[in-house]
């Protein structure tokens, strides 16, 4: 005879509370396996729809980001025509040609058949120190603003002109000199009227001074004299760059050079950035929407299963409390006989380990299969296999018996303490 | 009345004994100053009328009831002397007990109920003598039945091998036949008898004249004193 034996009989003899406190514990097993896979569940259909969803969103962001570059390209060129002999090296590092080409090649590129130049605007710039202004570093910009192209329609010009004898200033040299719209001023011995101060740009526009190209050549001592062609928004739909170069330097004998602004490029990148960002902006709202709804569900079940987990443990002592009252007779006569009190504790948790194991077992079946139907009939279930957790059988095995254990410890202590004397004497 | 035959071998040596019970305020002296042995093949039978103190004197004899005074010895070894755990033990190396109610385990079958004194102390071939003792007790052919399915002459053969199982030297018997026909109480006396004769010995306590006379030595017990 052994106490598994002992318990196993027993069980067998007690089947209904036996088979009521295994509901008890496969209740509480079930509910949290099915809560847990139900969890594992969304988990696994969420990554699958993310994945699918972001890999059609990427596909739309490329094809978004072909239409901007086909836009862009769309929008044509801008260039900047430099006399041949300007050094790019210096022009980079400086920002401003040194080297002038005659004014008149402007109007010689007006009254040219190029085709691809929509807007021209002649310029000559020099970095000077203002003198009557305490040698402040200015950008001198001399404009007479778009020159119209004889083949042309008129169309709006881009860049207004100065009119003679103003200064239209950027806003450092405004905010510097205390300069406002109408105020007097002398350049290089010459008087001007501040036309306007130009807002904040953020750029090298805010330390330039807008002058008339004649007056801005007379101050610079280069009469006639220009050091940059602004062609804007040249059309390069049917053109090449190369073309167009090619085009500028035969209507000027190739005495100019031709460069690319790099705005459009700039522009092309900040287009795909910003499809980029968008289309993460998308993905991530995605995932945003389901962890909030994974953590409702989670919420909802840290509430509700430790409720039943606890109301199953009570369930689970109140049957141990009746097996022990019944069997008071039975541990009477097996302590009068020498059993000692730590085996009628190991009896009455043995059986509790039995009842968690049972009640594990079924519980996780059940919670599985109940979740499993569950989802399928979400749609698009993950199917069984892929909701098998072997961390969760494992921990529910270990767990159920524990608790099961816990839940009866008290009526099996009552069990063992009894003293045998007093249970014979009352019966 | 005092015994005084008591030697160092007796099986059972019980001197000045008193147990009290304290109730709702009120003292009541159910063994006052019993002394009693029991030697080796004695049959020894206590008679009384019922609350006289039969059963408490063999609750304490039995290492189950600590007396508030005197002593127990059980093969010349006081069990109180022992821990709970220690008297458990004890209990279940040296003392047999039959009951009136005879307390059989209601799940476990004939053979089962036998050998459950093997779970206190487990002894190489407990199996092999608890089906000797079936089947020398008349049990062979109920061995893997249930107690509710024998008869009360047979349950208490029952209660009788399951108290030889672990070979004690002595058995402790509450009204064994109170509860059974004259043929089957016969049985069972016969079978107290045949212990006791086998070097064993044997306290019964009982209120019926008729199971006492079959005892080797009789004593009489009133409101807690032996008188005769």
């Amino acid at each position: 005879m052994t106490l598994w034996r002992l318990i196993a009989k027993e069980i067998a003899y007690r089947r209904l509370n036996f088979a009521l406190s295994v509901v008890a514990v496969l209740v509480a097993v079930g509910c949290l396996v099915a809560e847990l896979v139900l969890l594992r569940a969304h988990d696994l259909r969420a990554e699958g729809i993310a994945e699918s969803k972001e890999a059609r969103t990427r596909g739309m962001v490329g094809k978004l980001e072909e239409d901007y570059i086909k836009i862009t390209l769309g929008l044509g060129y801008n260039v900047l025509v430099l006399s041949k002999d300007q050094d790019l090296g210096r022009f980079y590092a400086q920002g401003v040609a040194e080297t002038t080409m005659p004014e008149a090649y402007v109007k010689r590129l007006a009254e040219s058949r190029v085709i691809t130049v929509q807007h021209l605007m002649p310029t000559l710039q020099e970095r000077i120190e203002w003198p009557e202004k305490g040698k402040l570093p200015i950008l001198l910009m001399g404009t007479r603003g778009e020159v119209p192209i004889a083949h042309r329609d008129a169309k709006k010009p881009l860049l207004q002109p100065v009119a003679k004898g103003t200064l239209v200033v950027g806003s450092l040299v405004g905010e510097r000199l205390g300069l406002k719209k109408g105020d007097a001023a002398t350049l290089r011995g010459q008087s001007f009227t501040v036309a306007e101060v130009r807002p904040p740009r953020g750029n090298e526009d805010d330390v330039t001074v807008w002058a008339d190209l004649g007056e801005a050549q007379a101050l610079l001592g280069r009469p006639g004299e220009i050091n940059a062609i602004l062609a804007l928004s040249c059309f390069c739909a049917e053109a090449t760059l190369d073309g167009m170069r090619k085009e500028i330097g035969t209507a000027l004998d190739q005495k100019v050079q031709v460069l690319e602004l790099a705005r459009e490029a700039a522009t092309r990148r900040a287009a795909r950035a910003r499809a980029s960002a968008l289309a993460e902006e998308v993905v991530q709202s995605e995932e945003a929407g389901r962890a909030e709804q994974r953590t409702e569900r989670q919420g909802f079940a840290e509430w509700i299963v430790p409720l039943v987990i606890v109301g199953c443990t009570v369930w689970v002592g109140l049957m141990a409390f009746s097996n022990a009252r019944d069997r008071r007779g039975e541990i009477g006569v097996l302590r009068a006989l020498g059993v000692r009190g730590g085996q009628v504790l190991a009896v009455f948790l043995g059986r509790a380990l039995l009842v968690g194991l049972a009640g594990a077992a079924l519980g996780y079946a059940l919670g599985l299969g109940v979740a499993a139907a569950w989802d399928a009939r979400q749609g698009g279930g993950v199917g069984l296999a892929a909701l098998v957790a072997p961390w969760v059988l494992a921990g529910t095995l270990v767990l159920a018996p524990l608790f099961s254990a816990i839940a009866s410890f008290v009526p099996a202590l009552v069990a063992a303490g009894q003293d045998p004397a007093e249970i014979l004497q009352d019966q | 009345m005092p015994d005084n035959r008591g030697v160092a071998d007796d099986v059972l040596s019980i001197s000045n004994l008193v147990k009290t019970y304290r109730r709702a305020g009120k003292e009541v002296r159910a063994v006052d100053g019993v002394a009693l042995a029991v030697a080796p093949g004695e049959f020894v039978a206590v008679q009384g009328p019922s609350g006289c103190g039969k059963t408490t004197l063999l609750l304490v004899a039995g290492g189950l009831l600590r007396p508030d005074g005197g002593r127990v010895a059980v093969g010349g070894d006081d069990p109180y002397a022992l821990s709970a755990e220690g008297r458990a033990r004890f209990r279940a190396a040296r003392i047999g007990f039959v009951f009136q109610q005879f307390h059989l385990v209601p799940y476990l079958s004939v053979l089962d109920n036998v050998l459950v004194p093997s779970l206190a102390e487990a002894r190489p071939g407990a199996a092999a003598r608890a089906r000797g003792l079936v089947e020398r007790f008349g049990l062979g052919p109920r061995a893997d039945h249930r107690p509710g399915e024998l008869s009360t002459g047979e349950r208490q053969r029952v209660a009788l091998a399951r108290a030889l199982l672990n070979e004690p030297r002595l058995i402790l018997a509450d009204e064994p036949t109170g509860n059974l026909d004259r043929a089957s109480a016969a049985v069972v006396l016969d079978h107290l008898a045949e212990f006791a004769k086998a070097d064993g010995a044997v306290l019964l306590v009982t209120h019926d004249p008729w199971a006492a006379q079959r005892a080797t030595r009789q004593v009489r017990m009133e409101t807690g004193r032996l008188v005769s």
